[in-house]
């Protein structure tokens, strides 16, 4: 990819298309504009199956006007986006948001950040590391994984498939204060899939998977490794059994664990706060989680898998804690929500960016000793998880655990509780940090709850 | 609108602007074409979108959108080379066709396949070609989000927040293939959401309730809209009094319509062409043989009129149809696309479905939903001594190697001595979709459909479905509630 042609085109396309909005009548108006290309291949049974190029182009235009009647307050709003960069296409997804405009109601809290709040500092945080690889290549990488997976074990059946990815691309985001800031960024992934069959006398089939993702291609786990990770996982559910319905330990291993730090975001995002869809209404500075739970985000760690100079808003992105020894210090707001809620903006219009938990210490071992007698989950099926009220509900696969010693696989069942209650109620967090994701957390030990089984 | 004018539409938009004509169509197909490729299509696609959000009893957001483009499928055996481009041109074409025919170094063959001269079946549209986004004006758009939004206020003071949405798009699509396929279509569809948060004392439940069609806004008559806002706010006020769930095996009885999801979990996807190709799912190798209880007659219909599962043509530019996946218990046929059904010596059942341009085809479902049966629904419940009763659900997923599926219950009542007491809080169930199928105990005589809300992902891939079903038993399924 020509990263700086591709930024020049965003930019003139950023530009024209905030004179064309102002050349309208709107009062501010801010654009964001991207391009992402990419190379994906796949292989199963020791042979290619897919070689997938990407190029895609996105354009979004949000316009905001004031009324034209005397004394309306708030700006009202009007959004609009395109596939398509040319300048036709842009001058009509312009008109078009203008036109929506015209018929949304005003709204006081609607509008940019102020011009004074926008991002001073657009660091380069280093995330741009191109691979240089032909699909050959790729799927040499990806035939090499996918062999580590079967001849891992007898008991590997077959693969489930394996895919290596290279990606990169640029965005553009400006707006009517003047700010215009851009990035690039790069990301590669190697991930298997493998499936496990214990043959006569066992229960059919399970698969599992594992996958590295980095910034750069150098820092991607080996691809024999990522193979044998996956078989390994596969391997180790075959003839799982149900549990007796049950109320005790849960160790939610490192790779499911940050899901429980991800409803802890969504708890307290902006957008669920003011329309009260959420189990943490009005809980900053309280203890909303146990005392061991720090959590808090690193928006501009070099090479970082989410990192941000600045946010979907243009605000300079900055390092916060969100719970410190289990309180709330922080919730996830972007400028419009904090508005509607009377606070200052996170810089978070779009997200978190690197979230990382404090952990307490514990090996994963000293974790499964600690638990004593317990499930183990490496496994989380569906959504069942209500923010409004905090009840949580959703299928689960793992290890029962005796004396901290793992005794057999467990399928098909579930684990319940109230997220509030579960929070408040984690024990330990272990120091097996799962380095892949946007939320890395190691393994988390829930003191008590409800498994339903046979 | 006639057959060959949805073409002729169609191809003016996608094709028309560049001045594509049916003869580069081909030319490009045979270009692609080379030694060893056995299989080429072009996917011309332009989806105009838009979106109204109404929040605080105010109308504040709205968005429009457009995307587009060229997808280019190169197939040797079970090989595919792929690429695309969001700028429709001949030369965006050919740039797509190299890089897609990439994979035809990694081809074993070296016969030379031939373009076969296009023929374009009639295929009766399913729905309208009305583009919804201009089937009101947006006032009246305002105005029906408005009215929505003023019932919801008026059907329980504990309303304290109200979110009503109202979403249009309105695609063609026209598919050019080396087997002699040209077909187009063209797509409305229209969803309307409504989510109430209600407040009691220190406890808030919300409901939501929405539904939509391949049809124009006109859809929603204020009885449908209307209906929308009484039912969200309907089960806020059931989730309000609900108490915990239990926990643990029992008989779990599911309402008719959205229910259905069930299927689409338990069976549905490990009946998808792909997996059974490649022996991953817990299903292959299974034709013939009993996989439900015999009261069991499950189908993929993707026939019916203004549906959000269905469509006239598939992505492939296939007829789709209405396909029997298990009869009387007894596991008949899967679902397939091009590739998958050639591979596995069967044709297409018009189940080749992308989410757009910019990603390949896979089997999907379509409508999927079980035949009724004789029994009384009332009697259904009546037969359980304790156990769940469940009428609305959040989702669900499955794993289609082992089977297992979850699908999680939004609505749902304690079934005490054959009757309804409680209503429960949302609890996911979890089974093994073989057999769970076996478990089913009783088919009721009340098909009913979902309200046309389903989305259903697979690898990474978005695409409307429907799903139904009569009231049902399951005699054994696990409940994952705290009680």
């Amino acid at each position: 990819m020509n990263v700086d042609g591709e930024l020049e085109q965003l930019n003139q396309c950023v530009n024209s298309a905030l004179q064309e909005a102002d050349r309208l009548g709107a009062t501010q108006a801010e654009v964001a504009a991207s391009c992402g290309e990419g190379l994906s291949v796949s292989v199963r049974n020791a042979d290619v199956e897919t070689v997938e190029f990407t190029k895609s182009h996105g354009f979004a235009i949000t316009v905001y006007k004031k009324s034209s009647k005397e004394g309306v307050p708030g700006l009202a709003k009007g959004s609009a986006s395109t596939s398509d960069l040319s300048k036709e296409a842009i001058r009509r997804a312009v008109a078009a948001a203008m036109d929506i405009a015209h018929y949304t109601a005003e709204d006081k809290y609607a509008g940019l950040a102020p011009s004074e709040l926008m991002c001073t500092d657009p660091a380069d945080l280093d995330l741009y590391h191109p691979w240089d690889i032909e699909s050959d290549e790729a799927i040499s990488i990806a035939l090499s994984c996918e062999q580590a997976g079967l001849s891992y074990h007898a008991c590997i059946e077959k693969s489930d498939g394996v895919s290596v990815n290279s990606s990169a691309g640029v965005r553009y985001y400006g707006n009517s204060h003047g700010f215009r800031a851009g990035g690039k960024g790069t990301r590669h992934s190697v991930g298997c899939g493998m499936i496990a069959n214990g043959g006569e006398g066992s229960d059919g089939m399970e698969r599992s998977h594992w996958f590295s993702s980095s910034r750069l291609h150098t820092e991607l786990e080996g691809s024999i490794d990522v193979g044998r990770r996956a078989a390994e996982r596969a391997l180790s559910r075959l003839d799982g059994k149900k549990i007796k319905t049950c109320e005790v330990p849960i160790l939610y291993s490192a790779e499911v664990a940050g899901s429980l730090i991800g409803h802890l975001i969504g708890a307290i995002s902006g957008g669920n706060l003011y329309r009260k869809s959420t189990f943490l209404l009005d809980a900053l500075h309280t203890p909303v989680m146990s005392p061991v739970v720090s959590v808090f985000e690193r928006p501009r760690l070099i090479q970082g898998s989410a990192s941000a100079a600045f946010d979907g808003d243009g605000l300079e992105t900055y390092e916060k804690d969100i719970v410190s020894d289990g309180v709330l210090q922080s919730y996830i707001l972007g400028t419009y929500s904090g508005r509607r809620l009377g606070m200052e903006s996170t810089a978070n219009a779009g997200g978190v960016r690197n979230l990382r938990a404090s952990h307490s210490g514990q090996s994963f071992e000293t974790l499964l000793r600690e638990m004593g007698s317990g499930l183990l989950v490496t496994h989380l099926m569906g959504q069942g998880v209500n923010t409004v009220t905090g009840d949580y509900s959703r299928g689960a696969e793992g290890f029962w655990v005796e004396n901290g010693v793992i005794q057999f696989p467990v399928k098909e069942v579930t684990i319940a509780g109230n997220l509030a209650d579960m929070f408040k109620h984690i024990v330990a967090i272990g120091a097996d940090t799962d380095t892949r994701g946007n939320v890395q957390v190691g393994s988390i030990l829930v003191e008590r709850m409800k498994v339903a089984g046979a | 609108m006639s057959v060959s004018s949805i073409f002729e539409e169609a191809s003016s938009y996608l094709l028309g602007p560049s001045g594509i004509t049916a003869t580069d169509l081909e030319t490009q197909l045979s270009k692609a074409m080379v030694p060893g490729v056995d299989f080429v299509d072009l996917y011309f696609q332009r989806v105009y979108s838009e979106g109204w959000v109404l929040e605080d009893g105010n109308v504040k957001d709205g968005s429009y959108s457009i995307s587009g483009g060229v997808g280019v499928r190169v197939i040797s055996d079970d090989k595919t080379g792929f690429s695309y481009s969001d700028d429709i041109s001949l030369g965006a074409i050919q740039k797509a066709s190299a890089a897609a025919g990439t994979i035809a170094t990694h081809l074993n063959g070296s016969s030379l396949v031939g373009v076969k001269p296009f023929i374009s079946a009639p295929v009766s549209p399913l729905y309208g070609q009305l583009n919804p986004l201009e089937s009101m004006t947006r006032q009246e758009k305002i105005a029906l989000l408005t009215r929505v939004d003023q019932a919801v206020k008026e059907a329980d003071p504990r309303v304290i927040e109200s979110t009503v949405s109202l979403v249009g798009n309105w695609q063609s699509v026209l598919v050019a293939a080396s087997d002699g396929t040209l077909a187009a279509d063209i797509r409305p569809m229209v969803r309307l959401n409504v989510s109430v948060i209600l407040q009691q004392g220190g406890r808030r439940e919300r409901g939501s309730c929405g539904g939509g069609a391949r049809s124009t806004y006109g859809y929603f008559s204020d009885e449908v809209a209307l209906g929308y806002a009484q039912e969200a706010v309907r089960m806020a006020q059931v989730n309000l009094d609900a108490v915990d769930a239990p926990a643990g095996i029992m008989p779990v009885v599911l309402g008719p319509g959205w229910p259905g999801v069930l299927l689409h979990e338990a069976v549905g996807h490990g009946l998808e062409g792909d997996f059974n190709r490649k022996g991953s799912s817990a299903f292959s190798g299974k034709i013939g043989q009993q996989v439900a209880s015999p009261l069991c007659t499950v189908v993929d219909d993707g026939t019916l009129i203004d549906r959000r599962g269905s469509l006239s043509i598939d992505d492939e530019g296939v007829e789709t149809q209405n396909t029997m996946l298990i009869e009387n218990g007894v596991l008949v046929g899967y679902m397939q696309d091009k590739l998958n059904g050639r591979l596995m010596g069967v044709g297409s059942t018009g189940n080749g479905r992308r989410e757009s341009y910019a990603s390949l085809p896979m089997p999907r479902m379509t409508n999927t939903y079980m035949l009724p049966g004789d029994d009384e629904p009332s009697d259904i419940i009546a037969s359980v001594k304790k156990g769940l009763y469940a009428v609305n659900f959040a989702g669900g997923q499955v794993d289609i190697t082992s089977g297992k599926f979850v699908f999680s219950a939004s609505e749902a009542y304690l079934i005490e001595d054959g009757k309804i007491t409680r209503p429960v809080k949302g609890a996911t169930l979890i089974g093994n979709g073989p057999e769970a199928m076996k478990h089913i105990s009783a088919v009721g005589h009340d098909l009913g459909l979902d309200r046309g809300v389903g989305v259903c992902g697979k690898n990474g891939q978005s695409v409307p479905v429907g799903v139904g079903q009569p009231t049902l038993k399951i005699d054994e399924l696990t409940v994952g509630g705290t009680a």
